[in-house]
């Protein structure tokens, strides 16, 4: 794949969130709900962020479309540092992002007509004329697939499907770099689901837009995206080209994750399961695990993952986060292949 | 009862729901059969409205007062449920057919212990006394790996995750040992990997207590992994049952056949994926014909105007689709 220019980058982002206690429980509380996180977002590409709920995925998205002050580290958009913005710059960097959330009931104001939602944003950045204004909305109805008449009817009057339709016109009406889509078809049915997604990767084409998607579910991301990034607790722990992640995934989280996927189709009569199901649930951010955080679940865990935090490291053309790899890849890779089955059924226990 | 018996069948069964004043009718289930061998899992896939739920509410007749049974049978071990009195019902719930809903916290009682909630159905049942209810309770807690149930049963279910919730919800399922328990879409607000952990619980308690499962859900995935049979439903009517591989391998009904081409493939991440054109129709205006008709990539002329009949396409595998025979 040929290397897009990086349209955003991000180093080292944290974001923490203090919790209050009570009066004598001592100083509060810090949930780190993204520690230290790093990507890069390529000019019309999709970076994939998948991890279960608490993860720190949807934080990550409020970061980047500057809905959230980062604790620490930056964001950079086109070479500019977000942090050393203007009021006018950070005003054109909010155009160039745009969002498309989960829930198409909740995100179109139900007192207003689908023209009124999807010309919004041109009326609050661009001084439009009336005339090039409809214009512009029957040209995005149409780039989303609904008909001209939409215009004129209220949210309520549409499936969750062209809600999520709507939504996404209205994420385009700036013509943005970048579009942030936080489980854009999560509540949407089935028979619709593909639809969008198809929809999603036309226009990425069409138009070379880049997209930060933000799913949990494995097949929908690996099929969207061209980099991934797997969080657990607030960190990366493996991140790199989408198919590679998915098809031999190496991290012990990533590899239980993409196991636990569910299968599109039956699995053969005595064909043996490998599957691999971790015991316990995801600990707390409030207080997360010393060393690797994965360490209270992972099946291979040594005594130096509770101590130390093992640092993202290049294998097999992808960077991980595990002291299993550390000494060179292909010993340590095969003999983790092999100990999974077995630890597997050891850990459903 | 004979090995061969089926557990439960249904033969026929409508439910419809009637507006106030009766001039709208929906045809939640329209004319549904199904059987189920003791043991078997079955499972019931279709979108929101495709009247999966309503199909089992009507099996444990639990519906909302504005719908109604209209038509059919629904045998139990061998007898009908439909004419029985809501007292002889109330010792077949919980008891003999159990029932696991989607969401956990909304399932259980957030003033009582889960040890006092895990009890109830054998006190009720089974008239035990407090006391060994209670280690019983323990006991079933311990079967659905919950940690330290001596604590546990005396703690609230707020203080619990949503995981641990749905594990409860599933001893207090099995608490009476059912030969069938429903579950409607029982993993759909857990995480993924708690996701796994559930169905493998839900295994193992099939097997150790031969139930009968019958899984409520839109996604094919849960089926493809935990069914022995699968029923497809559209617009309230079965469009397609049989074996879960025949399913898979070679579809017979268009529906079918797009669902399953609709869904992203891990294997195969990059291909295009095939959309069903249009949005799932409006129950209460169903077409003249097959309700599938007017997204159907097949669609014949004869289906929109005619609803095409059950036809059997191979062992235990009927379609209801005009593309498989003519009528």
């Amino acid at each position: 794949m040929t290397q897009a220019p990086a349209l955003l980058e991000a180093a080292n982002l944290t974001k923490l969130f203090p919790v209050k206690r009570g009066l004598f429980s001592g100083p509060p509380g810090m949930v780190r709900a993204v520690d230290g996180v790093s990507f890069t977002i390529r000019a019309g590409q999709t970076l994939g962020v998948v991890g279960e709920s608490g993860c720190g995925k949807t934080t990550t998205a409020k970061l980047v479309l500057r809905l959230e002050e980062p604790t620490g580290g930056t964001i950079q958009f086109e070479g500019r540092d977000l942090h050393t913005l203007d009021g006018r710059g950070l005003r054109d960097y909010r155009r160039s992002v745009q969002a498309v959330f989960q829930d198409p009931y909740a995100s179109l104001n139900p007192r207003m007509r689908v023209a009124g939602i999807i010309a919004e944003p041109l009326v609050t950045n661009e001084t439009v004329a009336a005339t090039a204004l409809t214009k512009r909305v029957h040209e995005l109805l149409d780039v989303v697939g609904l008909p001209a008449r939409a215009a004129d009817l209220f949210p309520h009057e549409f499936s969750g499907g062209q809600r999520q339709r709507i939504a996404i016109a209205r994420a385009l009406a700036l013509s943005p770099k970048l579009v942030v889509l936080d489980e854009p078809v999560s509540a949407l049915d089935v028979s619709i689901r593909a639809q969008i997604l198809n929809l999603l990767r036309d226009l990425q084409e069409q138009l070379a837009l880049a997209y930060l998607f933000i799913a949990h579910d494995l097949a929908a991301v690996a099929h969207m995206s061209h980099t991934v990034a797997v969080m657990y607790l607030g960190k990366i722990v493996e991140t790199g080209d989408a198919e590679l992640v998915a098809k031999a995934p190496r991290h012990p989280y990533t590899q239980a994750l993409f196991s636990a996927a569910l299968p599109s189709r039956p699995p053969d009569a005595g064909a043996p399961q490998e599957e691999i199901i971790l015991s316990g649930e995801v600990p707390s951010p409030l207080n997360p695990p010393a060393g690797c955080r994965f360490h209270p679940r992972c099946p291979y865990v040594m005594p130096r993952c509770s101590q130390e935090e093992p640092p993202l490291l290049m294998v097999d053309g992808r960077l991980v986060g595990c002291h299993l790899y550390e000494h060179g890849s292909p010993a340590a890779d095969q003999s983790v292949g092999a100990g999974f089955r077995s630890a597997g059924g050891e850990a459903a226990r | 009862m004979t090995a061969s018996a089926p557990l439960l069948e249904l033969k026929q069964l409508s439910t419809h729901f009637v507006s106030a004043r009766g001039t709208r009718v929906v045809r939640a289930v329209d004319e549904v059969s199904l059987t189920l061998r003791a043991g078997e899992t079955l499972g019931i896939v279709g979108e929101s409205g495709s009247g999966k739920t309503t199909l089992a509410l009507s099996i444990l007749r639990l519906l909302p007062t504005a719908a109604r049974i209209v038509g059919g049978q629904v045998l139990f071990q061998g007898e009908d449920l439909l004419p029985k009195s809501d007292t002889e019902m109330r010792r077949i719930r919980g008891k003999r057919i159990a029932m696991i809903l989607q969401d956990p916290m909304a399932s259980l009682n957030p003033l009582f212990t889960v040890g006092d909630q895990v009890a109830e159905p054998m006190r009720v049942h089974e008239h035990i006394g407090r006391g060994t209810a209670w280690s019983r309770a323990k006991e079933l807690l311990r079967a659905v790996r919950i940690s330290a149930p001596e604590t546990r049963v005396n703690e609230y279910p707020h203080q619990m995750s949503g995981g641990m919730r749905q594990r409860i919800v599933g001893a207090i399922a099995i608490s009476c040992e059912p030969a069938l328990l429903i579950a409607d879409e029982p993993t759909t607000s857990l995480d993924v990997t708690i996701q796994a952990q559930y169905l493998q619980l839900l295994r193992d308690l099939q097997r150790t207590h031969h139930l009968a499962l019958i899984f409520i859900t839109h996604n094919l995935g849960i089926v493809a992994k935990m069914c022995d049979r699968v029923a497809v439903m559209y617009a309230g009517r079965l469009v397609e049952a049989g074996p879960v591989r025949r399913i898979f391998d070679a579809p017979a009904h268009p529906y079918t056949e797009a669902l399953l081409e609709s869904i992203p493939r891990l294997a195969d991440p990059h291909q295009r994926l095939t959309a069903i054109e249009g949005q799932p129709p409006d129950l209460s205006a169903l077409p003249a014909g097959c309700a599938f008709a007017p997204r159907c990539p097949k669609v014949l002329e004869r289906c929109r105007g005619e609803a095409p009949p059950t036809i059997t396409i191979g062992h235990e595998h009927v379609a209801r689709c005009w593309l498989r025979g003519a009528g």
